[in-house]
């Protein structure tokens, strides 16, 4: 409660020195401002840079052929470091959306006890985990006890960093099924897990779609966890216990390098990076607008139970 | 019968994050404990870093302090600006750009990390070094110890600025969120008693949204503490005593770096393996203490407004 001096004392700030507050309000509004700008910039000059030095060099050469020798003027290409990183989204996903979904279920459904939210917590916590150290144990566990640098081991990190995106997107969508769903599906017989995976997960489809390609634009930009694991190639793929190459990894290695044309390169493999990651991001937004604007979710029983 | 190992299998999978967290710990610790049988505690507090063979020495503290300055600068740079975007996004911008404007701040998140350290070296470097850091420099580079030395682009200054760039995003969201969970009431009094935009903020809004403000704040700082490529791409990786942070236009090192830049060299079950692993094992305490207390204060505010936070 505000006592009554504490009321007077307002009373007197609000009326006295109108215009020194006005122009107060006016300074923050415009430093404010200032603020969205100076955040706008930094994002404007990177796709403007990314486009002009990257646009150049693309051609299907360079989305297709292996990477030149370090140093000779003739541009390479990227196609290893293009199909690893789309075979890694590809692998990461076969464990990280069946695995993310069902927890994500557990904690919608079945969750509402001491073991769902010690996991929603950790899971929260993961999501923020630097990414490098999930990278570090991929490589002692993987690496280390198999002998190679391998596919598989940048697998299992990258799954592991995208499986609390898709336990949590799962768990919010599923909890916003209106709950005469389930209870009509419970009235009609059905089995609990039938009305789950039949009924809720359709009616929360666009939801579980947005969490996954959430994940997926995530780990395609993801680079520290594949040091440790993919370690980087100059060929194609030759079976999961090799090493492969990725889009974020070729840039990085090719930063290093002095010459004018690995940077060309490295620009180069920049704007398929970011236009493999900006359209999934501007993919998903189109999906929740349409999801929004749509009025609920497509609602349809299968076959079974 | 169904249903039973339906629940059995969510259950499983849900508990699989808790056990690849503590997997992890186990992992680390064992990888890790040649380093410290041989360095023990001086691990943490000395500063040589030698990997030659016979004369191995190891000590983190220099790039402890790396993370601590880089993430403590990009805070400083940072917070302030993200606020500001948090309350314009949430105050005053005009409905029709509140969508549009959230958006584009989503996608400065959604930039590969890889792709900052690309821009900052060819690009945004030359900008800061021959913008701020030598004019910086040149007039108080010998009375101001922080100032001083040569600026070259690559060095603790450029690598906090990019991550500054890096951490807005995700604070200014989460901040929005909290914002908007304030209730309209407590707006409202403060504008029934004649308070103008900034008061209402300062006196309605802060007030009652602080922890998670500071939560939001702390994952900020989470992230800055484990970003990895764009700090190894600018900070010009100094190694051993000289990688301590004795000027913001020097050379650095932090934590995750180190792991990323020597990592190629450092052989399977060598000692220099084991230090580095160290490091990670060090980054992962220091990173779940700041996201826990962090998810704590956030989970706390947005619990009446679910579903808010999206990463």
């Amino acid at each position: 409660m505000i006592t009554i001096e504490q009321r007077a004392e307002f009373r007197k700030h609000f009326r006295n020195n109108i215009p020194t507050r006005l122009m107060t309000d006016r300074i923050v509004k415009g430093v404010v401002f200032c603020c969205v700008v100076v955040a706008v910039v930094p994002l404007g000059s990177i796709l403007i840079e990314v486009i002009r030095n990257g646009g150049p060099v693309l051609s299907v050469d360079f989305l297709t052929q292996i990477p030149g020798a370090v140093g000779s003027s003739q541009l390479g290409g990227v196609g290893p470091a293009i199909q690893g990183t789309l075979l890694l989204i590809g692998l990461s996903s076969l464990i990280g959306v069946p695995v993310g979904v069902l927890g994500g279920i557990f904690l919608s459904e079945f969750g509402s006890n001491k073991l769902g939210n010690t996991v929603r917590f950790f899971n929260d916590v993961l999501a923020e985990f630097p990414t490098i150290v999930i990278g570090l144990f991929a490589f002692v566990m993987i690496v280390l006890t198999f002998g190679s640098f391998s596919i598989l081991a940048g697998t299992f990190a990258l799954s592991i960093i995208m499986l609390p995106i898709i336990t949590r997107t799962t768990e919010e969508s599923l909890k916003l099924v209106p709950v005469t769903y389930r209870e009509a599906g419970y009235a009609l017989g059905i089995k609990r897990w039938v009305v789950i995976t039949r009924i809720l997960l359709t009616s929360a489809k666009s939801g579980l779609i947005t969490g996954i390609m959430l994940a997926v634009a995530r780990i395609g930009g993801e680079t520290a966890p594949l040091i440790f694991t993919i370690l980087g190639s100059s060929q194609f793929f030759s079976g999961l216990d090799q090493p492969v190459d990725a889009l974020p990894l070729r840039i990085w290695r090719l930063s290093l390098l002095p010459y004018n044309s690995s940077i060309a390169e490295g620009w180069g493999a920049a704007l398929v990076l970011i236009m493999i990651v900006l359209s999934l991001n501007i993919g998903i937004r189109y999906i929740f607008l349409r999801k929004q604007g749509g009025g609920g979710g497509r609602f349809r029983i299968a076959r079974g139970g | 019968m169904g249903d039973k190992v339906f629940k059995i299998a969510a259950a499983v999978a849900a508990t699989y994050v808790l056990a690849i967290i503590v997997l992890m710990v186990f992992q680390l610790i064992n990888g890790s404990s040649a380093i410290w049988s041989k360095e023990g505690i001086s691990f943490l507090t000395g500063s040589s870093w030698n990997a030659v063979e016979g004369r191995e020495s190891y000590g983190a503290a220099p790039y402890i302090a790396g993370t601590f300055v880089t993430a403590g600068l990009a805070m400083l740079i940072g917070v302030p600006i993200s606020m500001g975007i948090a309350m314009f996004m949430s105050e005053l911008a005009p409905k029709f750009l509140r969508t549009p404007l959230s958006f584009v701040i989503e996608l400065l998140a959604a930039v590969p990390s890889v792709i900052y350290g690309l821009w900052g070296i060819y690009i945004f470097r030359d900008y800061v070094r021959n913008w701020i850091e030598a004019p910086l420099n040149s007039t108080f580079g010998n009375s101001v110890w922080f100032l001083s030395g040569a600026p070259f682009g690559l060095d603790i200054f450029t690598a906090s600025l990019v991550l500054a760039i890096m951490i807005i995003p995700t604070i200014s969201s989460i901040s929005r969120e909290i914002m908007i969970a304030v209730p309209n009431s407590q707006r409202e009094a403060a504008y029934m008693l004649g308070a103008t935009k900034w008061e209402v903020f300062k006196m309605a809004v802060v007030p009652y949204s602080k922890s998670g403000l500071v939560g939001a704040s702390i994952l900020g700082l989470g992230r800055a503490v484990g970003e990895t490529m764009a700090v190894t791409m600018l900070i010009g990786n100094a190694t051993g005593s000289s990688a301590f942070p004795s000027s913001l236009f020097a050379p650095g090192q932090t934590m995750s770096s180190i792991i990323a830049n020597e990592f190629a060299e450092a052989s399977a079950g060598s000692l220099h393996l084991a230090a580095l692993i160290g490091i990670g094992l060090i980054l992962f305490i220091v990173a779940i203490g700041i996201n826990i207390v962090a998810q704590l204060l956030v989970s706390r505010v947005l619990k009446a407004h679910e579903g808010a936070v999206l990463a």
